[in-house]
């Protein structure tokens, strides 16, 4: 609690500070390489035959994805609270990735924790960290995904907190991480309205982003929640099907509850012990989901609907092949329901889709998957 | 229900007596609840003075690898909160200690909180204790045990400023809990040399009684902590014992010994102080 109070004096200094807002810039803009684009796919829109859709290329910040905006925040302000060690908790591997990178970047000891799970199919990942200079620390407990990482990467900070920050990757945990994690991802959205408007001249109506924690759709989300006629659509793991009860869909069969020091929709059992998720991308195999998201749901500002890991499949091929764009198999759920979405829509209405990540680290399971060789 | 906690009149003899409380720890359900049961009644015979009970949970943050190892084996075996009060209410004539659960915030909130209350004080607990629910978000929590004489006990860590100490010693009753290092629960091979002034910190708070835990495993560690502390917790030690004894016929009385060895390291540190 000690410090989870001390780092939110530290980001509230460094927010009112603007050397750290312009320190925070120059990376954003030098080494992640933003502003990412916002790309009209027009062989996806004439594909579906209903609204325009744009993407949000996240995928094209430096290391592949959106993970990174938070990961230089973070770092940012673990050099302001002189402490020379991060860790991480990773479950697609982005997020340790980005981690590592920045760590290496301002000369950090660096270990992040994943499950064994995970780095199973991430395993070009796990190989990206340790070039980094990361320790990649096997998690072995439980389902051995994100959560059991988180598990572990908590007990580690508490062990090691004098010396340590936890660069938390989503907008999980207590507070303030959802709300610094938000704050430093909301840059996604900020760009995508300057350059919306710059393009078509107005608000785009449906806003699709995938969500596991929920980091790269609050920060699509984020800047737009004011704005009414914007409407917004978050896609959940259905992993193998709703009914089969392997998946990561919290909000179509969670219920409340308390995980990770954070109130918010939790799949678990009936006697609250947390249930095992199941879903074909590593990052959005998660329990638990972002209290934001649980709050805007419950309001009913933000929508939540579920793709399964057939129909992420299938959208992770149709973009690869109609936009020359390889998703990550997140973000690849954003699509699929796109895919759903836009045939409904008139042609003149606008959707833009957070492409979170790129899917580079996904081609060995896809490739498993489709039954095809990778040739060595 | 009406009438003294037996948290309260146990540590009251205690301090007429000079002695200090030994806490042994045990998951509830580790590997099944007759065991739990087993060993609560030994563990009176041979001197523990409370018994905290752990109610498994599925990520327990908190905890080092010997209790998410036991935590593991409970559930496996079908362990549930309902079930743990069910065996406590069953046990209850035969044993007079202190019962305490510790349990993280999920099982208990998903049970409810009213329902856990009453059912718990029903079945003969006397207090809990929840790692991962702050004092600033147990207001629910402290109303609904308070209607039942329930007492809710919270944690201090050692990097606790004075301003939370004095938060935390107002929410609890029964007695602190003093997490005596940084981390999670597990045996060390030492303790923090400087608790002696934290607990002069917190006992500019409060009267209550301080127990300290975590890391706590031999007796010469009882010893030491006995020196400043009222209570001494020891809970992997225990666990792991339990593991490394499974399928013995001794198992019982190794585990009981142990728990007596803790006790007179406790007991003599008031004789010769």
């Amino acid at each position: 609690m000690a410090a989870l109070a001390a780092l939110e004096t530290v980001y509230r200094e460094a927010k009112a500070d603007p050397a750290f807002e312009a320190e925070m810039q120059s990376y954003l803009r030098h080494y992640v390489g933003r502003p990412t684009p916002l790309y009209f796919a027009r062989r996806l829109t004439e594909h579906l035959g209903g609204a325009r859709i744009y993407l949000k290329r996240e995928d094209l910040c430096h290391t592949g994805a959106h993970k990174i905006n938070n990961t230089v925040g973070q770092v940012l302000l673990t050099r302001r609270m002189r402490k020379s060690r991060v860790i991480a908790e990773t479950g697609a591997g982005q997020h340790g990735v980005a981690t590592a990178t920045v760590a290496a970047l301002f000369g950090l000891a660096c270990e992040v924790f994943m499950g064994t799970e995970d780095m199973r199919r991430q395993a070009l990942n796990v190989v990206r960290m340790r070039l980094l200079g990361a320790k990649v620390t096997p998690v072995e407990s439980g389902s051995r995904t994100l959560k059991d990482a988180i598990n572990e990467a908590m007990r580690d900070w508490v062990t090691n907190v004098e010396t340590t920050h936890y660069v938390l990757g989503s907008v999980l945990g207590a507070h303030p991480y959802p709300m610094i994690v938000r704050d430093f991802q909301s840059v996604i959205g900020r760009e995508a309205r300057v350059q919306i408007m710059e393009m078509e001249g107005r608000l785009p109506d449906y806003l699709v982003a995938c969500v596991g924690g929920g980091s790269n759709s609050i920060g699509l989300f984020h800047t737009f929640l004011d704005e009414p006629a914007v409407r917004m659509i978050g896609v959940e793991a259905g992993g193998l099907g709703i009914e089969t009860g392997r998946h990561a869909a919290r909000f179509a069969s969670g219920e409340l509850g308390v995980l990770h020091g954070t109130m918010s929709y939790i799949l678990q059992d009936d006697d609250g012990q947390i249930r095992p998720t199941h879903s074909v991308s590593a990052g959005l195999d998660y329990p638990s989901v972002g209290p934001e998201h649980s709050y805007y749901r419950d309001r009913g500002r933000i929508d939540f609907v579920s793709a399964t890991d057939a129909e992420a499949l299938e959208a992770f091929q149709l973009l690869s092949r109609l936009e020359g764009v390889i998703p990550a198999l997140e973000s690849a759920h954003a699509i699929a329901h796109t895919k759903q979405l836009a045939p409904t829509l008139r042609k003149d209405e606008i959707v833009v889709v957070n492409l979170s990540g790129r899917g580079d680290k996904d081609v060995e399971v896809v490739a498993k998957l489709l039954g095809c060789e990778v040739q060595g | 229900m009406k009438g003294m906690n037996r948290i309260d009149t146990r540590f009251r003899q205690l301090k007429e007596s000079g002695e200090r409380a030994l806490m042994p720890y045990l998951t509830a359900g580790d590997p099944d609840l007759a065991t739990t049961r087993a060993l609560i009644l030994e563990l009176e015979r041979r001197g523990a003075d409370l018994i905290e009970l752990g109610v498994p949970f599925s990520d327990p943050l908190a905890d080092g690898v010997t209790i998410q190892r036991a935590s593991q084996r409970a559930l496996s075996g079908g362990t549930t909160l309902a079930r743990i009060l069910e065996m406590i209410k069953g046990l209850r004539a035969d044993c007079r200690l202190p019962l305490l659960l510790m349990s993280y915030v999920n099982p208990i909130f998903h049970f409810g909180y009213t329902r856990f209350a009453r059912e718990a004080a029903a079945a003969g607990v006397d207090g809990v204790i929840v790692p991962d629910l702050p004092p600033e978000e147990a207001a629910e929590l402290i109303e609904a045990t308070a209607a039942h004489n329930l007492h809710t006990i919270f944690l201090i860590a050692p990097t606790s400023p004075q301003s939370r100490i004095r938060a935390i010693a107002a929410a609890s009753k029964g007695f602190i809990y003093y997490v005596s290092l940084r981390g999670v629960t597990g045996a060390r091979s030492s303790i923090s040399g400087d608790l002696d002034t934290v607990l002069r910190m917190i006992r500019a708070e409060t009267d209550l009684p301080i127990a300290v835990g975590f890391g706590i495993s031999t007796p010469e560690q009882v010893r030491m902590v006995s020196r400043v502390a009222d209570g001494v917790i020891v809970g992997s030690a225990i666990v792991s014992l339990l593991e490394q004894t499974t399928g013995q016929t001794d198992q019982l009385q190794r585990i009981g010994e142990i728990v007596a060895s803790l006790k007179a390291a406790t007991v003599n540190q008031s004789i010769f102080p």
